[in-house]
């Protein structure tokens, strides 16, 4: 533990705590949102109504839990693949403050109406204009340390975390191109189809960039790290890299799908996203293969449970994508709950799996001590995968069946059902739902938990040892 | 050899990510602009209409709602003509949306008198029993306009003083309901699409009693909302005297009658329930 010394590591500890305060309020939005589907008695508008929160429930999310654990993730691993100091703590910290600033405009502009409503993008210009010094602070500091690194090799995981810094910035800047009103209002610098392709563009590939290559850096430095095993095969990482990042960028429009884009942006985009499944399965396999002769693992070791179950939910999800990026099925699925199920499982699955193991691996190291309760951690695994579990398949379920009504014909042509009808069957699949979201929400305070007791522990060890 | 050169590394990312950018997103802007996909009678938002936008996205209306009718049996068939890319030239953000916890609106535009707006708004179940919808009562509140004119500006939209000085007194629920009536009514699909019914227009439930009680469900589910409980009119006319053949009282039912508001039920209902309604109809009629 001794080479840890050095290392700007008090930077990462604010990250991953500023992170799970955010994934916190994500996860309890989340549940009041599903509730509010259910009982719209519980929307109270203007300000707590479904169309305000959900975006907060997102953007927590993605950017306040996905983006804030990112950044204390390759802050950690870059210094210690790179064998150096961050470049500048001091702009980490910065950094640190600016993100928790963002996050939290980010809330309250949301709350107060003030949305440019592109999925994901949000965020009203003069926010958006500090997600870009945020960012760009954050890619140089990485950037610097990579460069002036004194191990000559860079690992797999740099090479996920540099195509990460740059794609997010080029999707950004391009996403969020707009024509300021006033300084809550702005509209879009695109009109109509063309908005809708560039938003696509960017809300697929912020898949790509936010929730696909940063899990795989982490996965990529944590499996080895946690279970003593190395990745089975770096040369297949490294193609995989290369054709993820070039395919990606192709497959926006299967969000568009029978939309008036032009046929053959569409074709192109179903055509990239079956192809994707071959790199995307490669990350999968590196990770079943590295495990060859270690499967017992799954049972002592509980961070390799939740690394495994992470890339397997990836592998999932990665089949499950492709399928519904095809005309026939997205003619069919598109529109319906099927679509929440498939993304809850990339983001309470796979994501959030490989994150809780990435501060399950951490906390203790950052703190020199040991994991408060590994019990709590495998009731924090079981619960996670219940209530995730529950979400997806109920979804699934709602999807299908709800396709099919609205899909129902009589004899002469005509429509069986009309939509209202198809919509009260949906009703108890979203009570299942909402109980799923509990579950998961139940399992998060248990992380919580264990993760305050080991760093209080923690904390405790270092004052007794200085005495 | 990338292993040990950030720079290069970071550099060939970057063109590697722009091919897919190039080839999908930014060309794609030729295709779309092309001036034979242009719709001549589509027309730029009016202050009012814009405002109301500006709210049905400041309340995140897309969230649940799309805005894009697909070329496909269920949509058409539910909702109207498909959407064309000409129809969106003005939308700036597009608002397709991406979940249909409520129904599409791309079509909404004419499909309701602007009164049932009013109350669906206020109290959505008072419309649509069961609906999930929150209620936007508050939008009674009057419409900000002080930004108004800048809006139009950076939007290049035509407008007129007398555009703007006819906003005073508006609420934002005004501008809501002339956003609503806006949509999808921008080419003439509602007369060229409007359902014919072909074959005899026979009742086949004429005086059958046993139909009755099913039938007032229906009434009191689909129509009691604009017609009254007991047919004393509300938002429609009344309908305790209703003295018309069977086949004419259907064929209203069926595909509407826009000049008055009525919308089409033959969609949502089929005809097998719309005469079922006749019967129900004709029997108050009767007594």
């Amino acid at each position: 533990m001794n080479q840890q010394e050095g290392y700007a590591d008090e930077i990462v500890k604010g990250f991953i705590i500023s992170s799970m305060v955010w994934g916190f309020v994500a996860v309890l939005l989340g549940v009041l949102i599903s509730f509010q589907i259910s009982f719209p008695e519980l929307n109270i508008p203007p300000y707590l109504s479904y169309g305000r929160l959900r975006p907060i429930h997102t953007n927590a999310g993605v950017f306040g839990w996905g983006i804030g654990s990112f950044m204390a993730f390759f802050i950690y691993i870059t210094q210690r693949l790179a064998k150096n100091r961050l470049w500048s703590p001091g702009l980490a910290r910065v950094q640190l403050w600016l993100f928790n600033t963002v996050i939290a405009l980010a809330a309250v502009t949301l709350i107060l109406g003030m949305n440019r409503s592109k999925e994901y993008a949000e965020l009203e210009w003069p926010v958006a204009l500090l997600v870009v010094v945020l960012w760009v602070i954050f890619a140089v500091n990485i950037i610097m340390t990579i460069v002036k690194r004194r191990e000559e090799q860079m690992y797999i995981s740099l090479w996920y975390i540099l195509a990460t810094l740059v794609g997010v910035a080029i999707l950004y800047l391009v996403n969020n191109a707009a024509i300021p009103v006033s300084l809550t209002k702005s509209y879009s610098a695109f009109a109509g189809a063309n908005d809708a392709n560039v938003q696509w563009w960017y809300g697929h590939n912020a898949v790509a960039m936010v929730l696909t290559t940063p899990p795989l850096a982490i996965f990529y430095y944590f499996l080895p790290k946690s279970t003593g095993v190395p990745i089975y095969s770096h040369r297949m990482g490294v193609i995989a890299f290369w054709s993820l990042i070039f395919m990606y960028l192709w497959t926006g429009a299967h969000h568009l799908l029978w939309a008036p884009v032009p046929d053959w942006v569409q074709t192109l985009a179903m055509g990239f996203s079956i192809m994707l499944i071959a790199p995307s399965w490669a990350a999968v396999f590196n990770g079943y293969f590295s495990m060859k002769g270690e499967w017992h693992q799954m049972q002592q070791n509980y961070l390799a449970k939740f690394l495994i179950f992470g890339i397997t939910f990836y592998g999932i999800q990665t089949l499950q994508g492709p399928a519904q990026a095809v005309r026939t099925f997205s003619a069919f699925i598109h529109f319906t709950d099927w679509v929440p199920g498939h993304v809850h499982m990339g983001a309470l699955g796979w994501v959030s799996l490989v994150l809780f193991a990435a501060i399950y691996y951490t906390i203790p190291r950052l703190y020199h001590t040991e994991i408060y309760s590994i019990p709590l951690a495998d009731l924090h695994f079981w619960l996670a995968v219940t209530g995730q579990l529950i979400f997806s398949i109920s979804m699934w379920i709602a999807g299908v069946q709800q396709a099919t009504m609205l899909n129902a014909t009589n004899p002469d042509g005509s429509l069986h059902y009309s939509f209202m009808e198809t919509l009260i069957e949906l009703y108890p699949y979203w009570y299942i739902r909402a109980g799923g979201g509990v579950i998961y929400f139940a399992s998060l305070l248990v992380f919580i938990y264990n993760i305050a007791k080991t760093i209080s522990a923690g904390k405790a060890q270092a004052v007794a040892q200085k005495a | 050899m990338f292993e040990k050169r950030p720079i290069i590394l970071l550099l060939l990312a970057t063109a590697t990510i722009m091919v897919g950018t190039m080839v999908t997103m930014v060309a794609p802007f030729k295709w779309i602009n092309d001036p034979k996909l242009a719709i001549a009678s589509v027309k730029p938002y009016t202050p009012l209409e814009l405002e109301g936008r500006d709210i049905y996205i400041r309340e995140g209306c897309n969230n649940c709602h799309t805005q894009t009718v697909r070329p496909l049996l269920v949509d058409t068939e539910r909702y109207g003509e498909y959407s064309k890319s000409g129809e969106f030239a003005y939308d700036q953000p597009f608002l397709w949306g991406s979940r249909r916890n409520g129904p599409d609106l791309a079509r909404i535009g004419g499909k309701y008198p602007d009164a049932w707006h009013v109350k669906h708004m206020k109290d959505p179940q008072s419309m649509v029993p069961r609906s999930n919808m929150p209620d936007y009562d508050f939008l009674q509140q009057p419409l900000d306009t002080s930004v108004t004119e800048r809006k139009m500006k950076a939007l290049k939209f035509p407008y007129s003083q007398a555009d703007l000085a006819a906003l005073s007194g508006k609420s934002e629920l005004d501008a809501m309901v002339a956003y609503m009536q806006k949509l999808g009514n921008d080419i003439p699909w509602r007369k060229t699409g409007r359902a014919e019914v072909l074959g005899e227009l026979k009742n086949p439930f004429q005086d059958n009693m046993a139909v009755l009680p099913e039938a007032k469900e229906l009434y009191l589910q689909h129509c009691a909302q604009c017609h009254g409980r007991n047919l004393q009119g509300d938002v429609g006319p009344g309908l305790e005297d209703l003295d018309q053949p069977d086949s004419k009282l259907f064929g209203t039912i069926y595909s509407g009658s826009p000049d008055t508001g009525m919308p089409a039920y033959g969609d949502s209902l089929g005809k097998e329930r719309i005469w079922k309604l006749v019967t129900y109809l004709k029997s108050v009629h009767r007594r």
